[in-house]
């Protein structure tokens, strides 16, 4: 099978010494191909295709309802449409705003920055996954990938930003000085979201079958993170440790929640949230977000085999 | 040209060197479907292979150098690990042993994973662009030209219509122009020379040769014996994942037509 056919050179393929080639490679300063970037240099190549990380956002968010009548206009009609289903489950039918003030912008800010962090984790885990063809066929930091659809999803809360504030001012809330808070605790919260969909892209890019786990781990973080109730008032009393009480209070999650509710709803006060929330929120952002990335960028010369 | 590959104080410049690769894929759910979640877990706990999971040895230990000016062709039957080596000479698929050393970055001529069908041809070509590495100025400048070389707006203002609008054709064109309109250090293409009509076959054709003169090797996949002998000067025959042949293209070319026959 592998004698060469009739009429071949008898020397159909040269032979080399070992190391000969890798001798050779070295006289002329050739680099290895697609060994992995020392972080300041990775750090520098992904802001050097920061506008590729811009355009392929945004190509995704208007891809999305491209095929729709309505086109856009749903952008920020799904977030509206997920506020009212929850306010109908939770508020009528399960009455959890018993004892919640302004419970509408309530709910609906839980909701909108959970959804935040939620669809962040849940594009991360297809983020090489998802784009296999194009890291298999372009040279590009991979990290732009989990960054750019980490991106995505803060324009699309962007959108449901808008939808808040209609909701906001229907509830009688007014725009006041607290409002500019919400810009500092959604930076922190884009970066912690950016880290955890990073870390993410990396778990599924070599075992796939964590993106099957993730929807249950997100149920369950979105039930004890107080989304549509508030933690103080079912933690209410001596019936729940005072750890677990902690360790809920604490979550990144319920944080930038009660941040942003704290931000912009006016019978939210101070002494709702934990004491040193916004340190706390601060240091969740920075290990995740430094962590995550770092975590990422140890596994960049694997994404696209196998 | 055959011979001076193994002259001792070489004077010619390596562009690529590969240095004993093998590469090895792992397949997942080959057999079965991935499982309800109770089970995944189980495996993930026990770190123990994957039921459904299987190594595709793809390509066995190749060597070869390639050179500044050389137009290389890879010849073999379908899955013998052309395309697969090509992707890790482009630094795409790491290999599982061995090692590529190469000058500069070399480039796949592929941007066809970039583009999205949803959006117009317009923000595809800006989007194909910075997905290859070009700045946004650099986009702007060629735009005029991408477009005129695709003819896509011949027959109406197509330019402005979402992608999956346009007939198989059409999309070839537009993708091979957008990923024609940057120059390479080392270029490596994969079947490209077979889209369109006969009209934009000659046109890609041409620029093809551009890109060459501009590139400081080129590497082409083809399953068309005589792209290879026309374009190439040197070419490699791969069968199963080994290199079976090393040589100038036309004799290459003449051993595996006599072994393609033979079967």
């Amino acid at each position: 099978m592998t004698a060469p056919s009739e009429g071949a050179p008898a020397t159909a393929v040269p032979t080399y010494a070992p190391g000969e080639l890798a001798a050779l490679a070295a006289r002329h300063g050739l680099k290895v191909s697609g060994a992995r970037p020392s972080l300041p240099a990775y750090v520098r190549q992904l802001w050097g295709r920061r506008h590729f990380i811009t355009a392929f956002a945004t190509a995704k968010l208007t891809a999305q309802y491209s095929q729709a009548k309505l086109g856009q206009i749903w952008q920020i009609m799904t977030p509206l449409l997920n506020a009212t289903v929850y306010y109908f489950i939770f508020g009528v039918l399960m009455n959890t705003k018993h004892g919640v003030e302004d419970f509408v912008p309530f709910l609906v800010t839980g909701v909108f920055i959970w959804t935040f962090t939620s669809s962040s984790i849940t594009a991360g885990t297809r983020a090489i996954s998802g784009n296999i063809g194009l890291v298999r066929a372009l040279h590009f930091p991979r990290a732009s990938l989990p960054v750019a659809l980490a991106l995505q999803q803060l324009q699309q809360l962007l959108f449901s930003l808008g939808a808040l504030t209609l909701i906001l001012l229907a509830f009688g809330q007014y725009p006041r000085p607290t409002w500019l808070l919400a810009v500092p605790a959604l930076a922190l919260q884009a970066l912690f979201n950016t880290g955890l969909s990073m870390a993410m892209a990396r778990l599924t890019a070599k075992t796939p079958d964590i993106a099957q786990l993730t929807p249950f781990v997100l149920r369950t973080w979105m039930y004890s993170s107080g989304v549509m109730w508030s933690l103080d008032h079912l933690l209410a009393g001596d019936r729940v440790p005072r750890a677990v009480l902690l360790v809920l209070e604490y979550n990144p999650a319920a944080l930038f929640i009660n941040l942003m509710r704290y931000a912009l709803i006016d019978s939210y006060t101070w002494d709702q949230l934990p004491p040193l929330a916004w340190a706390a929120a601060a240091g969740w952002a920075l290990l995740c977000g430094v962590a995550g990335f770092v975590y990422f960028w140890k596994a960049e010369e694997t994404y696209g085999r196998g | 040209m055959a011979d001076d590959r193994n002259t001792p104080g070489d004077h010619r410049v390596p562009t690529v060197v590969v240095d004993d690769v093998h590469i090895t894929y792992t397949v997942n759910g080959a057999r079965t479907g991935r499982g309800s979640a109770t089970s995944a877990l189980s495996r993930l706990t026990s770190r123990r292979r994957t039921p459904g999971a299987r190594q595709v040895h793809a390509v066995k230990g190749v060597s070869f150098a390639a050179y500044k000016g050389e137009a290389i062709g890879l010849i073999g039957s379908n899955g013998s690990g052309k395309s697969t080596l090509l992707k890790a000479v482009a630094g795409l698929l790491p290999p599982t042993r061995g090692k590529v050393h190469t000058q500069g970055q070399p480039s796949l001529l592929g941007v066809n994973a970039a583009l999205m069908g949803d959006l117009t041809g317009e923000r595809n070509v800006v989007l194909g662009g910075l997905a290859m590495g070009m700045t946004r100025e650099q986009i702007r400048a060629r735009y005029d030209e991408i477009v005129d070389f695709s003819g896509i707006n011949e027959k109406g203002d197509f330019i402005t219509l979402p992608m999956r609008t346009y007939s198989s054709g059409m999309g070839a064109r537009l993708r091979f122009s957008i990923a024609a309109a940057k120059s390479h250090d080392v270029l490596l293409i994969d079947e490209a020379l077979s889209t369109g009509d006969a009209k934009f076959q000659r046109r890609s054709k041409d620029r093809i040769k551009e890109l060459r003169a501009e590139a400081g090797t080129v590497f082409l996949v083809s399953h068309s014996n005589k792209s290879i002998t026309e374009t190439c000067d040197r070419a490699l025959w791969l069968e199963a994942g080994t290199l079976r042949m090393d040589g100038p293209a036309k004799e290459v070319v003449k051993a595996y037509e006599a072994f393609t026959n033979r079967k």
